[in-house]
């Protein structure tokens, strides 16, 4: 089920802007790989465009390779589409849809796949993923008030559940917790230990101490200039990159010397 | 002291602002005021006139069909405006509210941006057009044109009755309709604009991001949001298709029949009676016309209120977007 990622002299533009300049890593499978740098380093960047969100943005666009189990999503056949059904992602801020109830927006990503659910059937996956991001105790009640009216952790779980629904391969995470509370935050960080067992998990992340407790490899970017496009500085095991990184700027953000 | 003073270095501007938001408070006040009693005045003297007028009314006012206000015994009733203004401006909603959201979501979702303000620009030209022009068009070029698009309805659908044609000059509340569909097009096109423009970014990319296509980000999410927008806009629309005066007048045939068909010419609608009849009128026939007037006024706001209804009802589902 989960798919390894290798990107591949990746560089991204907006419009004529070059956001980010010939990357080349790989993301392996059933594990968490945090992205981490300063603001501006083209981390999220980086991110959407393993889902070819990147091109959303007007003027957004890509050159190089991004191979999901050798197979490029920048390859001429391929379907945005798809790519997208087969890489989730869970934005910055919770964004379940606001027309929507807890069970439609669960529902929703498998609505749009054409097939037709028994009710009975799309009841138990509706269960099996609130269970899953671990909010089901907390809405079973309510599972046909809107998801607007839940707190911003369980706001972000729901939006969890709805990604995990469709069954990607990959779950992107672009700063997942950053408008939570601490509490909301662990409840994520839990979480995400648990679907690692099944996805493979890139997580950007602002907060160092997070990137050091829920991943097991980290990339570090960092941009040369202000306007320059950002760079991938190094990626290793995260207690390598924690405890003794191979390039010195690694070390000088992680211990708070800059950034 | 001088702590005192320092704390409130100008201490006389203040005193001017509070003045200024006395007198600003007063100026208020004072509109909403105006506004009440402007109101209510009306309010007073249409139901004195209208209940002047019904109290001569040999006939039943919501049933009889006939409009026969002067000399002995007047008998008039508004059953055939009621019937004339509810027709039209339905087959104008329907005709233009479907039109006006396709065109709305061309000019959000599909259209290429150096595309999208030249046409968004022309429909709001649409919107500047003085209806008695629209009536000499309707009149003038219209009509003689939909002659032949009747004939094909009428061998088509004839047999429903409702969309027979005897074949007179198509000034029907057909016409009327679809007339006042493209005088409501603009106002319900930008207000549906402006709505679907709208919807938050986070929740598109929600869509988009599970896998959803182009269609399916605008149905999952463009057009439930919008739906509150939509409701309004087709009432703001209705109100001017229920309202519309000169471009009636100017296309329709007026007579006091109810056709079964929608095709065949005839009818009336409350302003186009308003119009074609007052000048004629006596004190008395001014009552009348007032008292169909005060219905129209009171059908208005029951669609008003019934919009109102229908936002509040999903209002839940429509806040907390980011």
């Amino acid at each position: 089920m989960a798919k390894r990622i290798d990107v591949h002299g990746l560089t991204a533009y907006y419009g004529a802007h070059k956001a980010i300049e010939d990357i080349t890593m790989h993301v392996e499978p059933t594990s968490v790989t945090a992205f981490i740098g300063p603001s501006g380093c083209g981390k999220s960047t980086l991110l959407r465009t393993l889902n070819r969100m990147h091109e959303v943005t007007p003027g957004g666009r890509v050159e190089g390779k991004v191979l999901l189990d050798n197979e490029d999503l920048y390859g001429p056949e391929v379907d945005p589409v798809a790519v997208r059904r087969t890489v989730g992602m869970v934005f910055q801020r919770p964004n379940p849809f606001p027309t929507m109830s807890i069970y439609d927006n669960v529902a929703a990503g498998l609505r749009l796949n054409g097939i037709r659910y028994r009710k009975s059937e799309l009841d138990d996956i509706v269960e099996r993923n609130l269970r899953g991001a671990n909010l089901w105790h907390e809405v079973k009640d309510r599972l046909n008030r809107p998801g607007s009216g839940l707190s911003g952790g369980q706001q972000q779980r729901l939006c969890i559940a709805r990604a995990i629904a469709v069954e990607p391969e990959v779950l992107l995470m672009d700063e997942p917790c950053s408008a939570l509370d601490p509490i909301s935050t662990l409840a994520i960080e839990d979480l995400i230990d648990k679907l690692k067992t099944r996805y493979t998990i890139v997580i950007v992340t602002h907060n160092m101490q997070q990137a050091a407790r829920v991943s097991d490899r980290t990339a570090f970017f960092n941009l040369p200039a202000v306007g320059r496009p950002g760079r991938l500085i190094e990626v290793d095991a995260t207690e390598k990159i924690f405890s003794n990184p191979s390039v010195p700027d690694t070390e000088d953000y992680i211990s708070g010397r800059f950034g | 002291m001088n702590a005192t003073t320092q704390r409130h270095p100008g201490g006389a501007s203040r005193r001017a602002a509070r003045l200024g938001d006395r007198i600003f408070a007063g100026l208020a006040k004072g509109s909403g005021i105006t506004l009440l009693l402007t109101m209510a005045a009306v309010a007073v003297f249409l139901t004195v006139r209208a209940t002047l007028a019904l109290r001569e009314d040999e006939g039943n006012f919501l049933t009889t069909f006939e409009w026969r206000t002067g000399g002995e015994d007047p008998e008039f009733g508004i059953a055939v405006l009621l019937f004339g203004t509810a027709a039209s401006s339905l087959i104008a909603m329907l005709l233009a509210v479907p039109v006006a959201v396709g065109i709305a979501l061309f000019l959000t979702h599909y259209a290429p941006r150096r595309l999208a303000a030249p046409i968004a620009w022309l429909v709001d030209l649409l919107a500047a057009v003085p209806s008695i022009v629209y009536g000499l068009w309707g009149a003038l070029y219209l009509v003689p044109r939909l002659t032949g698009c009747y004939e094909w309805l009428d061998g088509a659908f004839g047999w429903t009755g409702v969309l027979s044609y005897a074949g007179a000059p198509a000034r029907s509340l057909m016409t009327v309709g679809i007339l006042l569909a493209v005088m409501i097009l603009p106002i319900v096109t930008s207000v549906t604009r402006e709505v679907f423009r709208q919807t938050p970014r986070a929740t598109q990319e929600a869509a988009l991001a599970l896998g959803a296509t182009r269609w399916e980000v605008v149905r999952m999410t463009v057009l439930p949001f919008g739906r509150s927008g939509i409701v309004s806009a087709s009432m703001l629309g209705l109100g001017r298709a229920l309202g519309e005066t000169m471009a009636v007048a100017t296309v329709l045939s007026p007579s006091f029949l109810i056709h079964a068909s929608l095709l065949d010419s005839g009818g009336g609608t409350f302003a186009q009676n308003i119009a074609s009849q007052f000048k004629e009128a006596d004190t008395a026939g001014r009552d009348a016309l007032i008292a169909s007037g005060l219905v129209l006024f009171l059908l208005t706001l029951l669609v008003n209120g019934a919009a109102r209804l229908i936002i509040a009802r999903r209002r839940e589902y429509a806040g907390a977007a980011l």
